[in-house]
């Protein structure tokens, strides 16, 4: 295509200020992806420690606050540093080649969104080793707990405040990338449905990542300054941080599933060999789901003592995101529909995510009902749900973008059999890891704690099995990823044969720089729009 | 080590980020050690500050000399547009959270202490006699009595001073499009100094609420959003005001034409931001 002229003159630079300095999507998206894979597994080995203290009832191995770090840590390490920097790097590889751009629309701040991160999480896990240890009050840092911290408190609100600065303006870039930057033809409703998801995303990160700062830093002024916000004496309330907190928080939880909703989306209609099933509802669908993540914070605090009407609202509009998501489940279906498929190991892990992620969905639906919910709070079974969420959702989704876009960014095709091996390994002990836990949970044993009661005992120790056996598989992820990236087999430009989009219309490793000149658009090798 | 390339310019490698970075972690380091009781915890976020205004200073120079020279197509502005309408939209949902805290507060909390609907018992067993009326600094009546300021009397006059300089500032893009660069320039300074006049009076206002009034951030929930909503609305003036001293040194050096003045527009959207802004403030906070 138009590119193959110009992509000689721009070889990319040399030695560490390649990436230390770059400008370049590409190379900024390798550097958020392997960051995010180092988090994954510093929050892994957090979540390690977490199953092996909870393999036996009785305290074995750490001390109870050191686990209440662990559990904290793990929240906040595997959030904000796996899960939301994953889905950045592959905005920044991705969104670019999608729409035909020469890069992001403001590339120097591209590379700050990036290099914030890793002073961010320096300072975050450095308070593991500082008086009093890291935080222990749980990621939602709900006070007065949290504002009982050590010395970690305020270096953890201010890694918070760089995270939030990184996300704002990341997301600025994907906005300002997908409205301006798309190459002529490539109209709103031709846009690929990663990108499509991608938009909305970020315009969720704009709205409550300043709205999470607002919290934190009344949380800071709280415990340094004085103030009364959450403090009852004063006229303020403890429950309000909950309430401005969850405004943010229930929004993040759809910015860490809408981008993996995008990948599935262009997974299973190049495996299925068919064009997506009802496009245009799957926008609208996901648009639902954004709008509607604003107005059912609530659920998370059912226990709390809301006013009846409140807790009656907040069910009913927590129940209405069923039907948004259900039409991507039927579209999803609808796309395989008489597909003639085939099952390399991004399709497997795409699957494992829509089984899976429906799992979690309707477990949610569940905790989604007042008055199961009152037993349900803060118990296994919560822990069970979002982690059929994000790690069957959110990790699997990203697992299967991974492998799907490896042979474009590296130029080599992955080992399939050592793929197709990681899914079933990772897909056979997830479960085995998550499912028991939604019978602890409804069994009443509660989250956070290292210790339990002797009932809970064998479901304990299945799941922590489980856990080892996933964490272990992810290894297996982390060689693949490095023997691509070393050699293999030779990629075509179209890496699979049913794949459809601009991406696999340049050559495989992408060139430095591609799209220098808008490219031409053929409706055929689009996967979405006019041709069909 | 930069060019333009094809249609949309892409620079070619920046130091200016990570000198950021270095900055901020600098700053944030300070800060929390600072607030810990370190004694060097002030110099190291001063250090940061320094580092960050560095950065600012030697990004935006850049971009300056780049945007003079020519290197930016439409395209490229429209970019900047949407990066700046869109940073401001979330300077908006900050102040969102601290308005929604002032809502929460007055609407919710205080009734609720006071004992209405599910509030009962806790006002009957834990702040029993408790009256529930806004201004408070809660049942425990912390940081003592105090007055609040009267809404129409500094805070209307400064209310008068932003909606002038909201005037002055549209006055002076009237004559930017006219090229009329001496009107530009002074309508331009009596912005900044409308801005600055305003951040003045605020100080004094606080002053006088500190030291007569015995208002502080420590009175309760009044003083906490009072001081927290009037307080970063005071930063963002500043930072405004700055931002409109520099743009009128780059008008008074000839920057800017009538067709291509995103640098003079951006500053303006975020002054009438920080205006808008002023408006809710004195109707929730200082008149209701």
């Amino acid at each position: 295509m138009s590119t193959a002229h110009t992509h000689e003159h721009h070889e990319a630079p040399k030695g560490l200020g390649r990436w230390v300095f770059s400008t370049n999507h590409k190379d900024i998206g390798t550097l958020y992806l392997l960051f995010s894979l180092l988090m994954f597994i510093v929050g892994g080995a957090m979540a390690m420690v977490i199953r092996l203290e909870l393999f036996q009832p009785g305290l074995q191995f750490v001390h109870p606050e050191f686990f209440n770090q662990m559990t904290t840590m793990h929240a906040l390490v595997m959030i904000f540093g796996a899960v939301m920097p994953a889905f950045v790097g592959l905005a920044n590889w991705m969104i670019p080649l999608m729409i035909g751009a020469p890069d992001m629309a403001l590339p120097r701040m591209n590379n700050w969104s990036f290099w914030i991160l890793p002073f961010a999480f320096a300072m975050l896990l450095s308070t593991l080793f500082m008086d009093g240890g890291g935080p222990a009050g749980g990621w939602t840092l709900y006070p007065p707990l949290s504002l009982q911290s050590g010395n970690s408190f305020a270096f953890v609100i201010f890694a918070i405040h760089l995270m939030g600065i990184s996300s704002i303006m990341g997301a600025i870039n994907v906005i300002a990338t997908i409205l301006n930057m798309r190459a002529p033809g490539m109209t709103l409703l031709r846009m690929p449905l990663f990108v499509w998801t991608w938009l909305i995303t970020a315009f969720l990160l704009i709205a409550v990542m300043p709205v999470l700062a607002g919290a934190v830093t009344m949380l800071l002024t709280d415990r340094f300054f004085d103030t009364s916000f959450f403090n009852a004496a004063g006229g303020g309330d403890p429950v309000m941080f909950q309430h401005i907190f969850w405004f943010f928080g229930h929004p993040e939880v759809y910015i860490m599933i809408l981008p993996a909703f995008g990948i599935v989306s262009e997974i299973i209609p190049a495996f299925a060999r068919k064009p997506l099933f009802g496009y245009a509802s799957m926008v609208y669908a996901s648009a639902s789901i954004a709008f509607l993540s604003f107005i059912v914070w609530a659920h998370h605090m059912f226990t709390v003592g809301m006013p009846l009407g409140g807790e009656l609202f907040f069910m009913y509009a927590t129940m209405v995101i069923a039907v948004p998501t259900g039409v991507k489940v039927f579209n999803w279906v609808s796309t395989m529909w008489r597909g003639a498929m085939t099952f390399e190991t991004p399709m497997l892990f795409a699957l494992g995510f829509v089984v899976l992620f429906t799992i979690g969905g309707f477990s949610g639906l569940m905790l989604a009902i007042v008055p199961a919910d009152f037993q349900y709070h803060d118990t296994y079974f919560v822990v069970a749900h979002f982690h059929y969420v994000l790690v069957t959702g959110a990790v699997f989704a990203i697992m299967a973008g991974a492998y799907y876009w490896l042979p474009k960014w590296t130029g080599h095709m992955y080992n399939e059999k050592l793929g197709k091996f990681h899914f079933w390994w990772s897909a056979i002990w997830v479960n085995v890891l998550f499912f028991p836990q939604h019978y602890l949970g409804l069994a009443g044993m509660p989250r956070r704690i290292p210790d339990y009661s002797v009932q809970f005992a064998d479901f304990n120790m299945i799941s922590s099995i489980g856990g080892f056996a996933f964490g272990v598989g992810q290894l297996l992820f982390v060689y693949i990823v490095i023997k691509t990236i070393r050699g293999g087999e030779k990629a075509e430009a179209r890496s699979w044969e049913g794949a459809k989009g601009l991406e696999w219309t340049v050559p495989s490793p992408a060139p430095h720089h591609t799209f220098d000149t808008p490219p031409e658009l053929d409706d055929s090798q689009l996967a979405h729009g006019g041709g069909h | 080590m930069s060019h333009a390339n094809g249609s949309y310019y892409v620079p070619h490698g920046t130091r200016w980020p990570i000198i950021g970075s270095v900055g901020l972690f600098t700053l944030v380091v300070g800060a929390a050690n600072w607030m810990n009781g370190s004694s060097s915890g002030q110099w190291v976020t001063m250090a940061g500050a320094a580092i960050v205004l560095f950065m600012m200073f030697g990004w935006f120079g850049e971009v300056i000399r780049e945007s003079e020279s020519g290197m930016y197509s439409k395209q490229v502005d429209t970019s900047f547009r949407m990066g700046m309408i869109w940073f401001i939209f979330s300077e908006v949902m900050f102040f969102a959270a601290f308005f929604g805290a002032l809502y929460y507060a007055r609407s919710f909390i205080v009734p609720w202490l006071g004992g209405e609907g599910t509030g009962a018992m806790t006002n009957e067993l834990l702040w029993q006699g408790y009256e529930p009326v806004w201004p408070t600094n809660g049942p425990a009546n912390l940081g003592g009595d105090f007055k609040t300021i009267p809404a129409f009397e500094l805070p209307l006059f400064n209310t008068l001073l932003l909606l002038t300089s909201g005037f002055t500032v549209t006055m002076a893009h009237w004559a930017l499009k006219k090229m009329q660069r001496r009107a530009l320039v002074a309508w331009l300074a009596a912005t900044v100094i409308l801005g600055f006049v305003f951040v003045y009076f605020q100080m004094e206002e606080y002053a006088h609420a500190y030291h007569e009034l015995g208002l502080t951030l420590g009175s309760g929930i009044y003083g906490s959003t009072f001081f927290m909503l009037t307080g970063f609305h005071g930063l963002h003036v500043t930072l405004g005001a700055i931002m409109l001293l520099i743009i009128m040194i780059r008008c008074a050096k000839g920057h800017f034409t009538p067709q291509e003045h995103f640098g003079f527009e951006a500053v303006a959207w975020y002054w009438h931001f920080v205006d808008v802004v002023w408006l809710g403030l004195f109707l929730f906070v200082y008149v209701l």
